[in-house]
C-alpha cells in the first residue's frame, strides 16, 4: 500500500505507522465518563470508507487523516491531521 | 543424430533448439552420475537429453515420476540442487538452469531413485486417501505417535533443508515506472513495445532466463522469420528505448495495494556461486501505474489411469523441448488431446524424427486439422477415443486405447503428450480477491475483473492465437502508457500463421468399471486422485476451498497449477454442478515459490534490526566494559576490574564508588525532546499531570505522562533554559513513542498551541556524574565562571554552561542514584572526550565508571520507578504519585485516572521489600502472598518488580506492588517464586531504602 503525504509525496506503507478512527473527537475535559469509555474504549469497525489517522515517522512526522476503503485499500484523501484540525472540524460538524 | 554419443534409443538431441549452444558442453551431476549438457539448458531439458526420463518418488505413494512441464509450474520433477550450506530443496528441474558443475539429487526415494522401497506405499494407499491427516489424527493418540507419524513422515518429505547458514546474500531493491509488463511472449511483448515507443517508463519482467514466451517452444513464423527470431528483434528494439527496462529471471509474483508488485529476480542462481559481493536472489518492490499481465498459460493434464508414468508429459512442453532445447522426449509418442493445439506436438515430433504412433483425440467429431496432422504424420487417429491405461515400471511403455466403439488396443510408447486445453495464467489479477470467469467457449477462467490499474493481455487475458496475442497486447500497451500520459500510434505487427484450437469441453474421468482400480492423478505434486475428489465430495466437502483443504489439492510448491481446473471439473460431475458454478480457489500470492532468505533480505542476524550505540561506546569498549541491549542501544552494563570474578563484585564495586567517592555514567539513551514557544508550558501542563507553569528558568522538574486510558505511559524531567525554552527527557524505552504522542497531541488535539519541538536525542551526549566528590570533578571541567555551589546551583538546577574553556554544554542538578549527582550534556561528538577527560581529572577522587547494572541498584535502593515499574499496567496511584495528578488543569489521562477502580486502595501499590531471613534472595516476577496462604492465584496479592542486592544495605531489597501497600509498611507477607518453587518471608516498607530525607541529595 502507498500513501501520497501531503508533505513527501508517494511513500510505502512501511514508512507509516497506523493509529486508528480519526472521527473521534476528545470530550471536553468535563464530560461525562460515558463520553470518555466511547472516546478511549469503543470503536467501529466498518466495511468500507474509514478516516484514519496514520502518522509519517519515517518521513515528515505529520499526523495524516486517510480517507480508506478497509475493504479495497483504496486510498480516497490524505490529509494532514493539523489542517483538519484547524479547519476541517468546523465542516465536519464535531 | 545423437550429439553426446550415447548408445540407448532414447538419445534424444536433435543438434537444434533455438535456446541452447549446442557447441559448447558443460556437466552436471545427477544423484552422483556425471551427465553433458549445453548451455541454455534446463535441467529438465538436460535430463531428457540423457534419456534420464525418471526425476523422482511422489509424495504420498512414491510412484516414480517424470518431467510434466518445461516451466514453473511442474509439480514432479522437484530435486534438491547444490550440497551443503547451499542445498536447496524442492526445486524445480523445469527452471533450474545447468551450469558447469551443477550437482542435483532426486528427492524422496530411498536407497535409490529407481528401487524406492517405500514404493510398497502403494500397499499402503487406502491411508492416504482425500483427508488423511485429518483421519488419521483421530485414531488414538499412541497409536498415531508411535505407528502413523512415523511412517508419514518418513514417507512423505520433500526434500532436505541445507542444515547450515545460507552463505549467500539477499537483497531488496525498489523500483518505479509507468508500465508494468509481466511477461515476454508474444503479448507482452507487444505491450512493451508499444508503450515503450510512447517515452513511458516501461519494466519488462520475464521469470525465464530468456525472452520470447512461446514464440521459443513453437515452430511458427512472424513475417516470415521463426517467431524466436522475431522476438530477439523486437528485444533489440526494446534495448534501444532508454525507457524500458528489461529483467529477466524475474519472476512478478504478487500484486499489492497501490500499484505495487513484488518480483524476485534470481541473480546468480544460475551459476555454482555468486561472485564476490553479488546476491544470489533480490526481492523487487516494483511501483507501477499500469500493469499489464502477459503471463501466458499453463496446459491442462489429461486426466486418465497411469497418467503419471515417466514419459507422460504436456503437449506443449514437449514442443519446448524440441523447439528450444533440440531435445525429443520420446521415439515413439501418442498425442492424447481435446483440441487441436495438442496435434502441434504430432507434427513437431515428426518433423523431429520421432514415430507418432497414435493420436487419441477425445472430440466426438473429427476434426479437418486432426486428419491433416494424422495424414502428414502417419498416426492412427482415435477420434472419440480414450486412453484406459498406462503400463511401464519406471517409465511408460505403452498405452491402452479404447476407441469410440470401446474395443480397447495396446500401442508400445514411450512418450504420451497430453493437451487437456490451456488455461490463462491469471494468478497476479485474483490477487486482490477477484475471482476469474468460468469461459465455457475457451473451456477455460479467464480473468474479468482486475486490481486497479492492472490490465491481462494475450493467453493470460484468454486471446489462444499468436495474432490475438500480438494485437491485444499491443492495444493494452498503448492505452496503459497513454493512461499515465504518453500518447504514441500502435506499433507495426508482424503477421501471424493461421493457428486453431478447437477445444469443446472439458469431461471428467468417466465412471466405469474398467477404471475401479487405477490411479488418474490430478494433483501429481499432492498425489491426488479423481477418487479422491468423489470420496471428499461423497464425504460433503462440496466446495472447492473445503476440497483443496481436504484433499490438500491445489496445496504445495505449484499451487496446483497443473491441477485446480481438472479437480474443479471432477467436482462439478460429482455434485451435479456446472464448472461456472462450480467456481475455483483463490491464488494469493507469491505466484512462485520465494525463499525466506530473499524475504529477509539483508535483515538477518546483527543485521535483522539497526544497532545504536552510546558516544561512548568505543571508549567503553577499551575499557572492557560488558554490553547489554536496551532497546535498539548497546549500553554497559558494567566495567569489570582485574581480580573482580563474578559481575556482582564488579557492581557491588561500581556502586560503593558512587555511594563514597564519584562515578559516572552514560545516559544518552534517555530519550531527549527540545520544546521551544509561547505556548510551551500549556503543552506541558497538557502532557504531563503536573503544573508546570511556575517552574522557574535555570530549574528541572520530575514529571509523569498517562496515556488517555489513565494508565502512566512514561516520565522523566524536564528543564527550562529559558523563558520559551524547555528541554524534556523520557525513559530510553519510550523516547519515540512519546514523540509521536507529542506530534499527535500538538497536530490533532490542540493545533492552537504555538509550540515547536524536536527530538535532540542523537544530538546530546549526556553523563551522570555521581557522588560526593561529583562537585570536585566538575570543578576540573566546567569554566570557573559557573559557580558550581549548592548555593549557587542546587538541587534539580539546570544550565547553559561552558567547559573546557568555551565549548558550549548543560548541566543539570539531576540525581537517579541519590547521591550529590550532575547531569552534563555535550554535543555528541565530544562524548567520547569527555569520558576520557572525567577519567583523567576524576582520579584524584577516585572516579570510576559505571553500567546499566549499578545504576539499577542505586535506583532501586532509592525507589524510584523504571521500566519494570512503568509497564502500561500501572497508575500514578500505583507508583504512589497519586497526589502528583494536578485538579486544575486538563492534561492526557485526566479523566479516565480519576475512574474509582484506578485508585482503589486494594490495587496492588508500591513498596519495598526485604527478606527476614538476610540470606533469602529476591526475585523479580515473584508473587506476593499473605502469610500462611496457599500458593494459588485467588491468594495473590501483588508481584515483585525489581531486585537488587544492594552493597550499601549489604542484603537484597526489592520493589513490589502490593495490594493496600501504603497500609501494610512493617507486615511480614510471602514471596513465592514459581519457578523455583520457593516461598521466602519478606518484610514491607516504604519504597525508599536509603537516605528518604535525601540529605545526600541537598549538599
Ligand atoms: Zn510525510
Amino acid at each position: 500500500m502507498r500513501l501520497n503525504c501531503p508533505c513527501c509525496g508517494p511513500r510505502g506503507v512501511e514508512e507509516f505507522t497506523y493509529r486508528g478512527d480519526a472521527t473521534l473527537r476528545r470530550p471536553a475535559p468535563d464530560a461525562a465518563a460515558p463520553d470518555w469509555v466511547d472516546y478511549v474504549y469503543l470503536r467501529d469497525n466498518p466495511a468500507g470508507w474509514h478516516r484514519e489517522l496514520w502518522y509519517h515517522g519515517a518521513g515528515c512526522h505529520a499526523w495524516l487523516v486517510v480517507t480508506r476503503d478497509t475493504r479495497t485499500h483504496e486510498i480516497a484523501d490524505v490529509a494532514r491531521a493539523v489542517d483538519i484540525a484547524r479547519h476541517g472540524r468546523e465542516n465536519t460538524g464535531s | 543424430m545423437t550429439l553426446f554419443g550415447r548408445k540407448t534409443a532414447a538419445a534424444p538431441r536433435t543438434g537444434g533448439g533455438n535456446g541452447v549452444d549446442p557447441a559448447r558442453v558443460i556437466h552436471f551431476t545427477f544423484d552422483g552420475v556425471r551427465y553433458p549438457a549445453h548451455p541454455g539448458d534446463t535441467l529438465a531439458s538436460a535430463l531428457l537429453a540423457n534419456g534420464q526420463r525418471l526425476a523422482g518418488r511422489s509424495f504420498k505413494y512414491h510412484r516414480p515420476r517424470g518431467i510434466l512441464s518445461a516451466g514453473p509450474e511442474e509439480p514432479n520433477a522437484l530435486v534438491e540442487l547444490r550440497t551443503g550450506a547451499r542445498r536447496e530443496p524442492n526445486s524445480r528441474a523445469t527452471v533450474t538452469e545447468v551450469y558447469d558443475g551443477l550437482v542435483a539429487c532426486s528427492q524422496n526415494r530411498w536407497p535409490s531413485l529407481r528401487m524406492d522401497a517405500l514404493g510398497v506405499n502403494g500397499l499402503f494407499s487406502p491411508i492416504f486417501t482425500a483427508g488423511f491427516y485429518y483421519k488419521t489424527f483421530m485414531w488414538p493418540a499412541p497409536f498415531w505417535e508411535k505407528v502413523y507419524e512415523p511412517l508419514i513422515r518418513r514417507a512423505a518429505g520433500l526434500g532436505r533443508a541445507a542444515d547450515e547458514a545460507d552463505p549467500d546474500l539477499y537483497e531488496k531493491a525498489t523500483t518505479f515506472c509507468d508500465v508494468l509488463v509481466v511477461g515476454s511472449g508474444p503479448a507482452g511483448l507487444a505491450a512493451a513495445l508499444a508503450a515503450g515507443r510512447s517515452g513511458a517508463r516501461v519494466v519488462l519482467c520475464e521469470q525465464d532466463s530468456v525472452t520470447g514466451g512461446r514464440l521459443r517452444a513453437e515452430r511458427g513464423e512472424l513475417d516470415g522469420v521463426p517467431g524466436w527470431q522475431w522476438a530477439r528483434q523486437a528485444m533489440d528494439s526494446l534495448r534501444q528505448m532508454p525507457e524500458v527496462r528489461i529483467m529477466t529471471r524475474t519472476c512478478v509474483f504478487g500484486a499489492y495495494d497501490g500499484g505495487t508488485y513484488g518480483a524476485l529476480e534470481r541473480v546468480a542462481d544460475h551459476v555454482a556461486m555468486p561472485a564476490a559481493g553479488q546476491p544470489r536472489q533480490r526481492l523487487w518492490r516494483i511501483v507501477a501505474g499500469r500493469c499489464i499481465v502477459a503471463s501466458g498459460g499453463i496446459e491442462r493434464p489429461m486426466v486418465f489411469v497411469g497418467n503419471d508414468r515417466p514419459g507422460i508429459m504436456l503437449a506443449g512442453a514437449v514442443r519446448t523441448y524440441i523447439n528450444r532445447f533440440g531435445v525429443v522426449p520420446g521415439r515413439r509418442a501418442v498425442i492424447y488431446t481435446n483440441n487441436d493445439d495438442g496435434l502441434r506436438t504430432a507434427t513437431d515430433l515428426a518433423h523431429a524424427g520421432a514415430v507418432v504412433a497414435a493420436i487419441v483425440d477425445t472430440r466426438a467429431t473429427q476434426t479437418a486439422r486432426a486428419t491433416q496432422v494424422a495424414r502428414e504424420t502417419g498416426a492412427k487417429l482415435f477420434t472419440g477415443g480414450a486412453i484406459a491405461a498406462t503400463y511401464g515400471r519406471l517409465g511408460v511403455q505403452a498405452a491402452a486405447i479404447r476407441d469410440r466403439s470401446g474395443r480397447v488396443q495396446h500401442i508400445a510408447c514411450d512418450l504420451i503428450a497430453m493437451s487437456g486445453g490451456w488455461n490463462p495464467e491469471l494468478s497476479l489479477t485474483t490477487h486482490h480477491g477477484a475471482k476469474p470467469s468460468y469461459n465455457a467457449a475457451l473451456c477455460a477462467f479467464v480473468p474479468t475483473t482486475f486490481p486497479p490499474g492492472m490490465q491481462a493481455a494475450g493467453v493470460a487475458n484468454g486471446a489462444f492465437t499468436t495474432a490475438a496475442c500480438l494485437r491485444e497486447g499491443a492495444e493494452q500497451g498503448q492505452a496503459a502508457a497513454a493512461a499515465c500520459g504518453f500518447a504514441a500510434d500502435l506499433p507495426a505487427l508482424p503477421a501471424a500463421d493461421a493457428e486453431s484450437y478447437g477445444i469443446e469441453s472439458l469431461q471428467p474421468l468417466p465412471r466405469d468399471r474398467s477404471v475401479k482400480d487405477g490411479k488418474a492423478f490430478i494433483d501429481f505434486q499432492n498425489d491426488v486422485t479423481a477418487r479422491d475428489v468423489r470420496l471428499a465430495a461423497q464425504e460433503g466437502f462440496r466446495s472447492v476451498e473445503h476440497l483443496k483443504r481436504y484433499t490438500t489439492l491445489g496445496m504445495a510448491t505449484d499451487q496446483g497449477k497443473t491441477a485446480n481446473v481438472n479437480g474443479i471439473v471432477q467436482l462439478a460431475q460429482q455434485t451435479g454442478r456446472d464448472i461456472a458454478s462450480t467456481g475455483t480457489t483463490m491464488f494469493r500470492p507469491p505466484v512462485q515459490p520465494v525463499a525466506i532468505g530473499a524475504i529477509a533480505g539483508a535483515h538477518t542476524g546483527t543485521h535483522f534490526k539497526p544497532t545504536r550505540l552510546t558516544p561512548t561506546h568505543e571508549w567503553a569498549r577499551q575499557q572492557g566494559a560488558a554490553f547489554t541491549a536496551n532497546g535498539l542501544w548497546q549500553r554497559a552494563q558494567w566495567f569489570a576490574q582485574p581480580g573482580e570474578s563474578h559481575w556482582r563484585d564488579t557492581v557491588n564495586r561500581e556502586v560503593r564508588t558512587v555511594r563514597t567517592a564519584v562515578g559516572f555514567c552514560d545516559v544518552t539513551t534517555l530519550g531527549k525532546i527540545d520544546i521551544q514557544g509561547p505556548d510551551a508550558a500549556t503543552f506541558l501542563e497538557r502532557l504531563y499531570v503536573n503544573a508546570w507553569r511556575k517552574l522557574p528558568v535555570g530549574r528541572a522538574r520530575y514529571g509523569l505522562m498517562l496515556r488517555e486510558d489513565g494508565f502512566v505511559f512514561d516520565d522523566g524531567t524536564t528543564a527550562r533554559l529559558g523563558p520559551q525554552h524547555y528541554v524534556m527527557t523520557t525513559t530510553t524505552a519510550h523516547a519515540g513513542a512519546v514523540m509521536q504522542h507529542m506530534e499527535l497531541c500538538h497536530q490533532w488535539l490542540w493545533p492552537e498551541l504555538d509550540v515547536h519541538f524536536i527530538s535532540v536525542t542523537d544530538e546530546w551526549a549526556q553523563f551522570a556524574i555521581a557522588g560526593p566528590r561529583a562537585r570536585d570533578v566538575l570543578r576540573h571541567v566546567v569554566d570557573p565562571d559557573f559557580d558550581l555551589s549548592h548555593e549557587a546551583f542546587g538541587y534539580m538546577g539546570a544550565a547553559e554552561v561552558t567547559i573546557c574553556g568555551g565549548q558550549a554544554a548543560r548541566l543539570f542538578r539531576l540525581s537517579f542514584s541519590g547521591e550529590l549527582a550532575f547531569e552534563l550534556a555535550v554535543p555528541a561528538r565530544y562524548g567520547d572526550a569527555l569520558a576520557r577527560l572525567l577519567m583523567k581529572v576524576g582520579a584524584p577522587y577516585g572516579i570510576a565508571p559505571y553500567g546499566t547494572e549499578a545504576l539499577g541498584v542505586m535506583r532501586i535502593e532509592k525507589g524510584h520507578p523504571a521500566g519494570p515499574e512503568l509497564n502500561g499496567q500501572t497508575t500514578a496511584h500505583d507508583l504512589g504519585m497519586g497526589r502528583m495528578l494536578s485538579g486544575k488543569k486538563d492534561f492526557i489521562g485526566r479523566a479516565m485516572a480519576a475512574r474509582p477502580a484506578l485508585t482503589d486502595a486494594s490495587r496492588p501499590t508500591l513498596v519495598g521489600l526485604r527478606p527476614v531471613s538476610p540470606s533469602d534472595e529476591l526475585v523479580a516476577g515473584s508473587h506476593l502472598l499473605p502469610r500462611g496462604a496457599e500458593a494459588t492465584g485467588a491468594h495473590d496479592q501483588g508481584w515483585i518488580s525489581s531486585a537488587a542486592w544492594s552493597p550499601t544495605l549489604d542484603g537484597w531489597i526489592a520493589l513490589g506492588f502490593l495490594s493496600d501497600g501504603p497500609a501494610r509498611h512493617g507486615e511480614t507477607v510471602m514471596v513465592h517464586n514459581p519457578l523455583a518453587g520457593s516461598v521466602v518471608a519478606a518484610t514491607v516498607g516504604p519504597p525508599v531504602f536509603l537516605d528518604p530525607e535525601g540529605a545526600r541529595l541537598h549538599v
